[in-house]
């Protein structure tokens, strides 16, 4: 099985982790209209390419942010979230 | 039919009529072009042809026909869904198709089977009877059956699981069925070549043009091609020409992958799905054991097949049928899934003027490629969404209209 490597757990297998979605900024509270909200929640680049990623780790509860080229299914690295909210 | 195989033995098979003809150069411009020559693109342009009289049409295949997720599927076909707007959609397919070996001229192996899916929870019993309400209001065969009835009808399946996850009861659907699904793919091809229109194998699309917010041509690797019509049907490509028409979509990409088993004597004459499982199985009339679980569970934009897959699946299979145990796995294949976040299709207009999309075919649209061919064509036609699919237009995600198919389309293909 594929295995993952991250921060603070080091090299785990794939079925410890739950896929958790593209990474995505939302917009403003309050600014954003119902249509801009509704885009958000549902649209997609969905093309393929070099994606950061959620990704949870269960037996520790430790969410991740990865990166992976969603045409090869290579993982590129790993932030942690705490690391990753001060690395835009 | 041996006697003709020896004579072209002998004198060469070069001068035979081709299923279609295979022409060398795209014409600079066409009234319409469908990207994807899968069975939806196949289809329509079948139907813009037959029902419309618009002939001058160019079907562009960047591999060859029927090589995406259409020679891929395992074929079920049927109408029992959640939703009226899917009841009615996926009923007009199941129509069409029973039709359709003699209006093709071409034997598709349509098997009607009979089609269960299991419910070994009480919240799964209760989305069954909800199914089964929604279908008969709509004139549709499907009903809730007890152990008992499944147990009559399927002998061989072990109700109670080994113990783990009993069978509680099963949605029953008797007109679900599966079919060649090379058959339709060529069948429709023959029939709108035969009406005039190009089909172009080995031609990828590499980029839209568009001009004031109208689209004027497609450019392919083989040159650019004008036209004011575009109809994308490249299921799950969809992105990535969406990408190049510049506006997003909720679809994203995940493998979904199946397997058979080497051919056994029949026994299992039905299709049997598994909500609570996550898996279903057909015997081919082969003699396989055609097996799917549900999507991958990331994103990923490739057909590679995994050994997680099979190890996943055989697990729950022989909860099912503890026999199979010994029965050795042929072929793995994968396909690309258009997944929608409400499981229904996105089909119709779009942002760009002369632009449609029909996509979100994720793991259930090959029941419906004879719909889809026949409502694309008729909305390309007249710029206007055909009353079947207006309630899968994509702008239904920001207006909050979605159409919650989930329940019916999650594992049940
Ligand atoms: C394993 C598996 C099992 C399934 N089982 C079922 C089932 O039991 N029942 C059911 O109803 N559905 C099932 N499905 C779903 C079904 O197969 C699809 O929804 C359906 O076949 C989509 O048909 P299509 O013609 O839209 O797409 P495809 O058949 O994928 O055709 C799209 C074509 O577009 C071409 N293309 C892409 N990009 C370009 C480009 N840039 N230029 C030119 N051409 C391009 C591709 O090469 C491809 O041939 C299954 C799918 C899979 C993968």
């Amino acid at each position: 099985m594929k295995q993952i490597t991250c921060p603070h757990i080091g090299r785990r297998p794939l079925s410890e982790f739950v896929f958790g979605g593209e990474v995505r900024t939302p917009p403003k509270a309050g600014d954003a209209s119902d249509g801009e909200w509704g885009a958000h929640v549902f649209h997609r680049d969905g093309a393929p390419g070099i994606k950061r990623e959620w990704w949870y780790h269960g037996p520790t509860g430790t969410w991740f942010i990865l990166r992976r080229d969603t045409r090869t299914d290579e993982f590129l690295g790993a932030l942690d979230y705490g690391e990753a909210r001060h690395r835009p | 039919m041996p006697f003709r195989l020896l004579k072209l033995a002998i004198t060469g098979a070069e001068n035979e009529p081709r299923f279609f003809d295979t022409r060398e150069d795209l014409k600079p411009s066409y009234d319409v072009v469908i990207i994807g020559g899968g069975g939806h693109g196949l289809a329509c342009a079948y139907y813009l042809t037959r029902d419309h009289g618009v002939t001058n049409v160019a079907v562009l295949e960047q591999g060859y026909i029927g090589g995406g997720n259409t020679g891929r599927n395992t074929t079920i076909v049927r109408s029992n869904y959640l939703t009226p707007e899917g009841v009615k959609f996926y009923d007009e397919s199941v129509k069409l198709f029973k039709d359709l070996s003699s209006e093709l001229d071409l034997n598709i192996f349509y098997s009607t089977r009979g089609h269960f899916t299991l419910a070994h929870t009480e919240a799964a019993l209760r989305t069954s009877r909800w199914r089964a309400e929604v279908n008969k209001h709509y004139g549709i065969e499907s009903e809730v059956w007890d152990r008992d009835q499944i147990a009559r009808e399927v002998p061989e399946l072990d109700l109670d699981c080994g113990g783990n996850t009993p069978v509680l009861g099963a949605l029953y659907h008797a007109p679900g069925a599966v079919a060649r699904h090379d058959a339709i793919a060529w069948g429709y091809g023959r029939g709108a070549n035969n009406r005039g229109v190009e089909i172009h194998q080995k031609t990828r699309v590499m980029g839209l043009r568009i001009n004031g917010g109208q689209i004027i041509g497609v450019e392919t690797d083989r040159g650019f091609v004008a036209t004011e019509k575009v109809i994308s049907m490249v299921a799950g490509s969809t992105p990535r020409i969406t990408k190049m028409a510049g506006f997003e979509t909720p679809i994203e990409i995940h493998p979904l992958q199946a397997c058979v088993s080497e051919p056994v004597k029949p026994f299992l004459d039905t299709i049997i799905v598994s909500s609570g499982l996550h898996i279903y199985v057909s015997q081919s009339s082969r003699g396989e054991l055609v097996m799917g679980a549900s999507v991958d569970p990331s994103t990923l934009h490739s057909t590679r097949s995994t050994f997680d897959f099979v190890e996943g699946l055989a697990d729950k299979l022989l909860d099912l049928f503890p026999f199979v145990a010994g029965l050795k796995v042929t072929r793995q294949w994968a396909g690309m899934a258009d997944m929608t976040p409400d499981f229904a299709p996105l089909m119709g207009l779009t942002p760009v003027r002369g632009f449609y999309l029909d996509a979100g075919w994720g793991t259930w649209g090959f029941k419906a490629t004879p719909v889809s061919g026949k409502t694309m064509a008729h909305t390309a036609v007249h710029d206007r969404p055909h009353d079947l699919i207006e309630p899968f237009r994509m702008t239904r995600f920001t207006d909050y209209q979605l159409v919650g198919e989930k329940g019916a389309a999650s594992v049940g293909f």
